[in-house]
């Protein structure tokens, strides 16, 4: 029982990592330049499918990590040139639609050029097997790999923001956007690089969820909402948000999905156990949302 | 003041409706209802091309007349598919409505078609309720009802003497009658019943617990890109080879180009297979192979049947449209070439047919695909039939 | 002030849906009558929305809930055999008015895109009950045995009743409407929307007064969701979904936000786009995604503010 636990700690994290990806773009995008950002999965969905079809071009699945991950940065900075530069200035009502309307048209684009049918994707054989993390409990070694790699880009997001100009900058346009400009930033360019960045690791996101979940249109929104969570529980435009955010509601649904129900039936009969384990263990990560805004509308760590 | 009225609504009628001329006898009007946009709209696309190639193999002609469908695209909501069939029914004046792939789209459309006195031709969703208390003489399918195919897993289960299943679908009204579908016949233990969130995209979690519970067999119900993820990661945690997986509606010829090789080993009934033996069916597979370049599935083969069934109808009352109660009489015989060769109608509408074993393999070519094992059920007959009160 | 352009068109608009059913009846297509039928259901979802959208600057990115609620309330009663359509109404506006009250409650104290978020955040809970209540269909939903019955009033078996009935609730809400922005609470919610510690710093609790705005939108809402559910015959969660809350949301904004007619004419032309796009191309989302991003990009005021709200000079 214990090592399921510790199995599910796992699980978590490894979610919460997921997660964190997703977030810490979205959340440097809002706290950067005051943009909400529903086409965040889009760049997410991209990513995967140029992975994908990188991997299959190439045959090698390093050398598709790199090319996706330059790519999706290319189209994030195009993204943000063409469509979003202007929605800046918006308030938040705009941007919540226009970057909804862009999702649409970024699904429909992808099932015009792919076809609606999920893409096939797959692990390569030297990812694909388990390791012993303790006696009695085998991990996936690709789950294993993203909670890594997960790690590694906290630390560098950590370094980057505290560390160095450009995170200087981050910080700085964060609190007093104005006054970053005024001091002669070449603000445009920032903003530029910021979304890129975002769009980067979004679609770093996307290319590690492709050999595990299904690669096809529409995939981006399934992950985005939960994304939206972690970010609103953290603060928005907090990276110490993001990445408390993403463990909380990684923890929290998964460990709700597996023992919510066992812990129920101690309490309730088991049919009732049966109906309410799940019904709960969906709405948990909401609930938790909004417990935590009911205390601190700001989130965890408010920004301002 | 009379003819600027009259005018203004003519110019309404043309500049608003984009007017059809009053139907004429001789063209028989379908209106064909599936999911084509959105991520459904991969199921959509099969049913649409399958009527496509029907039409082609009927010359363009449908009981020897003149035929226009009409498609819609219902975007996997009720009230929308409710909103088209109104359209189709008070505009087009369709004579046939077809189609529908979810269940409670058919649950909302259904009724308003037969109610206007027209034909509805189900070509995927089999929801309980319309094959017993809400059966009717205007409603036809050429599917299924849902439960038969995961009791036909429960029975070949049960037969294979296997115990201690751990089960698991989505949490919704179908993957509830999926697993209660499954233990009408399956009477071994089951160890543990797990409803998921419906979308959910990781299972790392729940299979983690499968692990932990060590049963002897896991059956699931995934459709669509719930099963593209559930399997790849189920095989990727390395049980395939540890608790062998049987499922219903999970891999099939729209899952499997994601899954190839994934989705070797596993087990799924169903009353169709490509490798079908009959000669309609080698003819559907080949010519649709060839027209549109991909393996179709069970809901083309479906969609392809229900324009066969309606030529056979029509053709049957000699192009008399208005002829209902022979058209019931033809349909109920199911005279036409099946892709799942012959079968008959129930009471209820609902086809009585043969339930297989499929199990996904490598083919002689090396790419992966379904083959039959064995018949599970001859001839069986839906749960429901017996509520219905239809006597024919 | 009354010949404005705008009050024009509000006219025009108003007789043109007046004449509908007539106009069907004439050129014998009764499915108008239902199209439009939908479509003024959603402009009073939408309505509902705007009034603590564009007056009270308040994002409800959750307004799909009580529209799943009116559908409940009038869908769990007829399933327990109460076909009464005051009772079920009623229940819907009552119902809906305290789930607006308890989210409310907790929402109101956040604001900007907190607001948004967890406003959905309550309605992704709402769905995901919907969805596991399998006595009520979980997911599937079910169908509405019979239409909300009153007797001795009308039937809404009679499409052209039930049209005009429509038509009568939204005409009543948009009195209504202009009735509240005019009124000292309209000014109040308008005055915290622009400038909240103003409107606090002269005496006013403004947290109450976006309350029961939000309350009231709620309430409104509930009785478009128990219209919907009468005109699909069929109550599903999906009623819920938050792209439901986006496309309400989007007709306001294409519409015109901070105006009564805006949301009307917005319901009108986006259910209308979308039944010729989708009748017309597969990929029909394609050109509504970025004619969402011009319209939010070039047409600031929504489709109204192309039409002048004053008289013009010397008209």
């Amino acid at each position: 029982m214990i090592l399921l636990v510790l199995e599910q700690t796992l699980n978590g994290l490894q979610y919460g990592v997921m997660l964190l990806l997703m977030a810490a773009g979205l959340t440097l995008v809002f706290g950067i330049m005051n943009l909400v950002n529903l086409a965040h999965g889009s760049l997410y969905m991209v990513g995967a499918y140029l992975a994908t079809g990188f991997y299959q071009w190439t045959g090698s699945f390093l050398a598709s990590v790199a090319l996706a991950l330059a790519a999706t940065l290319v189209v994030g900075i195009v993204v943000e040139v063409v469509a979003l530069r202007t929605l800046y200035e918006r308030d938040h009502l705009d941007q919540v639609l226009a970057t909804f309307g862009l999702i649409l048209f970024f699904n429909e684009l992808i099932a015009i050029v792919w076809g609606r049918a999920a893409l096939y994707s797959s692990l390569p054989g030297w990812l694909s097997g388990h390791m012993q993390v303790l006696p009695g409990v085998r991990y996936p070694v690709y789950r294993a790999l993203v909670i890594l790699v997960g790690l590694v880009v906290a630390a560098l997001l950590y370094l980057m923001v505290t560390r160095t100009r450009l995170g200087m900058l981050i910080r700085a346009g964060a609190s007093n956007r104005t006054m970053v400009a005024a001091l002669g930033v070449n603000i445009r360019l920032l903003y530029t690089v910021v979304f890129g960045v975002g769009a980067a690791l979004a679609g770093l996101a996307g290319l590690i969820a492709g050999p595990i979940y299904a690669v096809q249109p529409g995939m981006g929104e399934q992950i985005l909402i939960q994304v939206f969570v972690v970010i609103v529980i953290g603060g928005i435009g907090s990276i110490r948000g993001a990445v408390v955010g993403a463990v909380i509601v990684g923890m929290v649904d998964t460990l709700g999905r597996a023992f919510l129900k066992p812990v129920l039936s101690i309490v309730l009969s088991p049919s009732a156990a049966d109906t309410a384990g799940p019904a709960l263990a969906s709405m948990l990560i909401y609930m938790l949302m909004a417990a935590v805004l009911a205390v601190r509308p700001q989130g965890l760590f408010p920004v301002r | 003041m009379r003819t600027t009225i009259r005018a203004s609504l003519i110019f309404l009628h043309t500049a608003l409706m984009a007017v059809s001329p009053a139907a004429a006898a001789e063209t028989v009007k379908i209106g064909f209802i599936t999911s084509l946009s959105g991520p459904a709209g991969i199921i959509g696309k099969h049913m649409k091309d399958s009527v496509e190639l029907a039409l082609d193999h009927l010359g363009r002609k449908v009981g020897g007349l003149d035929v226009e469908i009409i498609y819609g695209d219902d975007q996997r909501k009720p009230d929308v598919g409710k909103q088209l069939a109104d359209e189709m029914l008070k505009k087009h004046r369709v004579h046939f409505v077809s189609g529908i792939i979810w269940s409670n789209v058919m649950l909302a459309v259904a009724p308003t078609v037969t109610q206007a006195g027209t034909f509805m031709i189900g070509t995927n969703a089999g929801p309980h309720e319309l094959a017993g208390k809400m059966c009717n003489e205007l409603f036809f399918t050429t599917s299924w009802q849902n439960d038969q195919t995961p009791e036909a897993m429960g029975k070949y289960m049960q037969d294979q003497g296997i115990r201690d299943v751990y089960a698991m679908a989505p949490n919704y009204a179908a993957g509830k009658d999926m697993i209660s579908g499954f233990k009408r016949y399956f009477k071994g233990r089951v160890v543990d019943e797990v409803y998921t969130k419906l979308g959910q995209q990781d299972y790392q979690a729940e299979i983690s617990q499968i692990r932990a519970a060590h049963p002897k067999a896991v059956f699931v119900f995934y459709p669509g890109d719930m099963g593209i993820q559930f399997v790849k990661q189920y095989v990727q945690a390395g049980l395939r080879e540890q608790i062998p997986l049987y499922s219903v509606y999970t891999i099939d010829e729209v899952t499997l180009p994601a899954l190839k090789e994934v989705a070797v080993g596993i087990f799924e009934t169903r009353y169709w297979s490509p490798d079908l033996k009959n000669e309609a069916n080698q003819k559907y597979i080949g010519d649709f192979r060839k027209k549109f370049g991909y393996t179709p599935s069970f809901y083309g083969t479906q969609s392809y049947d229900g324009i066969l069934l309606i030529d056979s109808a029509v053709r049957a009352v000699k192009g008399d449209l208005s002829n209902r109660k022979g058209m019931i009489a033809a349909m109920r015989k199911a005279d036409y070439k099946s892709t799942r060769g012959t079968y008959t109608y129930n009471v209820n509408h609902f086809p009585i047919q043969n339930f297989y074993l499929l199990k996904t393999v490598k083919g002689a070519g090396g790419e992966v695909e379904m083959q039959i094992q064995k018949t599970v059920f001859e001839n069986h007959k839906d749960a429901y039939y017996q509520d219905c009160g239809m006597k024919w | 002030m009354a010949r404005s352009p705008r009050a024009l068109t509000l006219a025009a608009g108003v007789l043109m849906l007046a004449l509908v059913p007539v106009a069907a009846e004439l050129l014998d297509q009764p499915f108008y009558v239902d199209l439009f039928r939908r479509i003024m259901i959603f402009a009073i979802a939408a309505l509902s929305l705007d009034l603590i959208l564009g007056y009270g600057g308040m994002v409800s990115f959750g307004h799909a809930a009580y529209l799943g609620i009116g559908a409940y309330a009038v869908g769990v009663l007829t399933h327990h055999g109460i076909a009464n359509g005051y009772l079920q109404w009623s229940l819907a506006i009552l119902g809906s008015a305290l789930v607006a009250l308890a989210i409310g409650a907790v929402s109101i104290r956040t604001s900007g895109v907190y607001f948004i978020m967890i406003t959905l955040a309550f309605t992704q809970m709402l769905y995901y009950l919907g969805i596991s209540i399998e006595e009520y269909g979980g997911d599937d939903g079910m169908r509405l045995a019979v239409r909300s019955q009153f007797p001795g009033l009308l039937d809404l078996r009679n499409a052209t009743a039930f049209y005009y009935l429509v038509l009568g609730i939204l005409l009543l809400f948009l009195l209504l409407g202009q009735r509240l922005v005019d009124a000292r609470f309209g000014m109040v919610i308008r005055a915290a929307r622009s400038n909240e510690p103003r409107a606090r710093a002269i005496g006013f609790s403004p947290y109450r007064y976006k309350l029961t705005a939000f309350v009231i939108s709620g309430a409104m809402c509930g009785l478009a969701g128990a219209l919907l559910v009468n005109q699909t015959e069929y109550l599903t969660p999906e009623f819920m979904h938050w792209t439901r809350s986006g496309e309400i949301m989007f007709m306001v904004i294409l519409g015109g936000i901070g105006t009564l007619m805006g949301p009307v004419l917005g319901a009108a032309v986006f259910l209308l786009l979308e039944d010729v796009l989708s009748a017309w191309t597969v990929h029909w989302q394609i050109i509504l995604g970025p004619f969402l991003v011009l319209v939010v990009l070039f047409a600031k005021k929504g489709l109204i503010g192309l039409v002048p709200d004053e008289a013009a000079p010397g008209g």
